[in-house]
């Protein structure tokens, strides 16, 4: 079975109009903004006021709003993100430098809580209201119950202050080398990433659990069963596969929340990604990296979803003939 | 509690037209006398316990930082250096901070702020989002289509950086306008609800969409009745139910989002102590007065598992077409 280039084609220009639509939320948001975006520039005493006002010309600071949001765009497009005030580099490679780790982060925590939820939801499905599946839904209540920044803490708590095992700052600079750097950079990942991956894991066994529900029931699946094919073979091509439909659709929804966390979870354990580069940014007032990331993570969460539309129409071909 | 009367009140509403869809016939001839709706859902939410149990710890949570200020009169703001970092203990019974401020009258105190954070808005998520959809699932054609865009372009918004980037941006304003407390306030509120009306939108548009082709609605339509009555007395009490749950999950989504700004040291100023706020002053201690995390964090889990799980109950209290196990 193949996937068709045109309907990949069409959800990419579908997704442009979106990326369009948040570009324009952020500018307006921007725009709406009291005082100058680049007012410590242009309010700062030591710069004389002709200075000053050739800023503004230079920025094009009064030109009509329009014009001012297509060269913002242009400009994002190009690459030219701007200079970070506080960190004296450009922008896009700050940005660069610091994307991979949220990525590695983002990443791993979601292919854990995917190992996690897939297997549990999936058992508790095909035996509904036993212990099981009580103990399950129990667990998953309070593990979406459970903010990220609580449980961040706890596993610091216990983890790192009472059995001292694991470090809860992630450095960048570890100095060991060969396998040590790589036991050790494992080891300061753990800890974020199971904050990430709980939380998710969490919400999604739910999902699995009833989309699993519903197929379990259906005609094919007592037909599958009839026919004599082993319990294992009936779950794993029958059930899983027409119950992971609805499922890819709900964790497209949760895309803007998994970096939601991301954020908190960098933050408590100092990972160097972009997150806590938002926040620092936000702490020192540095507009362009604080629209620059802003920017970075909507593109991240309309490439998601896109790469969500593109799993759903491999998982249900009828999509895209639809 | 008063939400709970008032999702009652609605689901009241849905008598008329709900009865005959459910109507059980067997069980209906085994009953001596009716009851009414409200008695029906009550008596489904009861049976499932967790949701009872959960009332019942959230009734506690909120009657406790309602009257617990009275009762617990030490000033939340009182500084004390001879009681630093003080653990539990008969004259503060969930210890000190770094300033010897007594942290059970800090609990108690943003226990309120974060609760009404959590209700207003979800207030504001559910009029936008009711709004929003109706009007949609009302209108065909290109209304309907640049609605359900707007709706798609938000939930696909990155939510936490773009709630960050507003307050970055608009707080200094705002405190200046009306006042520190109340800027803040108004702005996450507004800025939290503003970002959770979405799947309510779709919820009220689905609704309405299989709710305006019924019968019901076609006769209402046939008796003259205009379209802002076929909307307010026939369709909309209908659409309610899904609303009710969504909106009980969005004050604890919204809960965890104020807390979640406040321990980024984003949200309320550092001497409003709000339940995140706490836990964010708290993180650096964490070796030698790890209650002061504890206290504050246990708070908002139990909080918000509450409310999830009346969420759960009033989904399956709502819906009369689910069979109870």
């Amino acid at each position: 079975m193949t996937l068709s280039g045109t309907y990949v084609l069409r959800r990419v220009l579908i997704a442009l109009p979106s990326l369009l639509g948040i570009s324009l939320v952020l500018f307006t948001v921007l725009a709406l903004a009291p005082g100058d975006p680049f007012g410590d520039i242009v309010s700062n005493p030591n710069i004389p006021a002709e200075v000053a006002a050739n800023l503004r010309i230079k920025f094009g600071m009064d030109d009509p709003v329009m014009v001012r949001y297509f060269r913002w765009l242009f400009a994002m497009l190009h690459g030219d993100w701007g200079f970070s005030f506080a960190s004296r580099i450009d922008v896009d490679t700050l940005i660069l430098q610091r994307l991979p780790t949220t990525l590695l982060v983002v990443g791993s925590s979601q292919i854990l809580a995917l190992l996690i939820a897939l297997p549990v939801g999936v058992y508790a499905a095909t035996r509904p209201y036993s212990l099981f599946d009580q103990i399950a839904n129990t667990l998953t209540f309070i593990g979406f119950s459970l903010p990220t920044f609580f449980t961040g803490l706890m596993l610091i708590l216990v983890f790192s202050i009472q059995l001292d095992w694991l470090p809860f700052v992630y450095r960048s600079d570890i100095t060991s080398t060969g396998w040590h750097f790589y036991w050790d950079h494992f080891k300061q990942t753990i800890m974020p990433v199971m904050v990430l991956a709980l939380f998710q894991a969490a919400s999604w066994t739910r999902y699995v659990r009833s989309a699993a529900l519903d197929v379990v029931k259906l005609d094919y699946v007592t037909t599958a069963r009839s026919k004599g094919l082993k319990e294992r073979v009936v779950v794993l091509k029958h059930v899983v596969r027409n119950a992971m439909i609805p499922v890819v659709t709900l964790v497209a929804l949760q895309v803007p929340a998994i970096f939601g966390g991301a954020i908190v979870t960098e933050q408590i354990f100092r990972v160097p990604g972009i997150g806590s580069l938002l926040i620092s940014a936000i702490l020192a007032n540095d507009t362009p990296v604080i629209m620059a990331v802003t920017f970075v993570f909507s593109c991240l969460v309309i490439s998601f979803n896109l790469l969500a539309d593109i799993l759903y129409a491999w998982l249900d071909p009828r999509i895209a003939l639809g | 509690m008063r939400g709970l009367i008032r999702a009652l009140r609605w689901a009241n509403g849905m008598a008329t037209t709900l009865a005959p869809n459910s109507a059980d016939v067997v069980a209906e001839a085994a009953r001596p006398k009716p009851i009414s709706l409200a008695q029906d859902i009550w008596r489904r939410f009861k049976r499932h316990r967790l949701a009872l149990l959960g009332m019942i710890v959230l009734i506690v949570i909120v009657v406790g930082v309602i009257i617990g200020p009275w009762l617990w009169t030490v000033p939340i703001n009182e500084i004390d250096f001879g009681a630093r970092l003080k653990p539990p203990s008969a004259t503060h019974p969930f210890g000190t901070d770094d300033l010897g401020q007594d942290l059970l009258a800090r609990m108690l105190y943003g226990g309120r702020i974060s609760i009404a954070v959590g209700l207003a808005a979800m207030f504001i998520a559910i009029v936008v989002g009711t709004i929003v959809g109706a009007i949609a699932g009302m209108s065909r054609g290109i209304v309907d289509t640049a609605l359900m865009w707007l709706t798609d372009l938000f939930l696909s918004l990155p939510q936490l950086p773009l709630l960050l980037l507003i307050i970055y941006l608009f707080r200094d304003t705002l405190k200046k306008i009306v006042g520190p407390e109340v800027g803040v306030f108004v702005m996450v509120v507004v800025v939290i609800g503003g970002f959770r009306w979405m799947p309510v939108a779709r919820l009220v548009r689905a609704q309405f969409l299989s709710l305006r082709e019924k019968e019901f609605v076609e006769a209402a339509r046939a008796l003259g009745a205009s379209r802002t009555r076929q909307v307010a007395r026939h369709i909309l009490p209908n659409a309610l139910g899904p609303v009710i749950v969504a909106g009980t999950i969005d004050v604890a989504a919204a809960i965890i989002a104020e807390s979640t700004l406040s321990f980024l040291g984003l949200g309320f100023p550092p001497d409003i102590p709000t339940w995140g706020r706490m836990l964010f002053d708290a993180k650096d201690y964490l070796d030698i007065a790890p209650y002061w995390a504890l206290f504050p964090g246990m708070l908002i889990f139990l909080t918000v598992l509450s409310i999830n799980y009346i969420g759960d109950g009033l989904r399956d209290a709502l819906d009369p077409r689910r069979v109870m196990g």
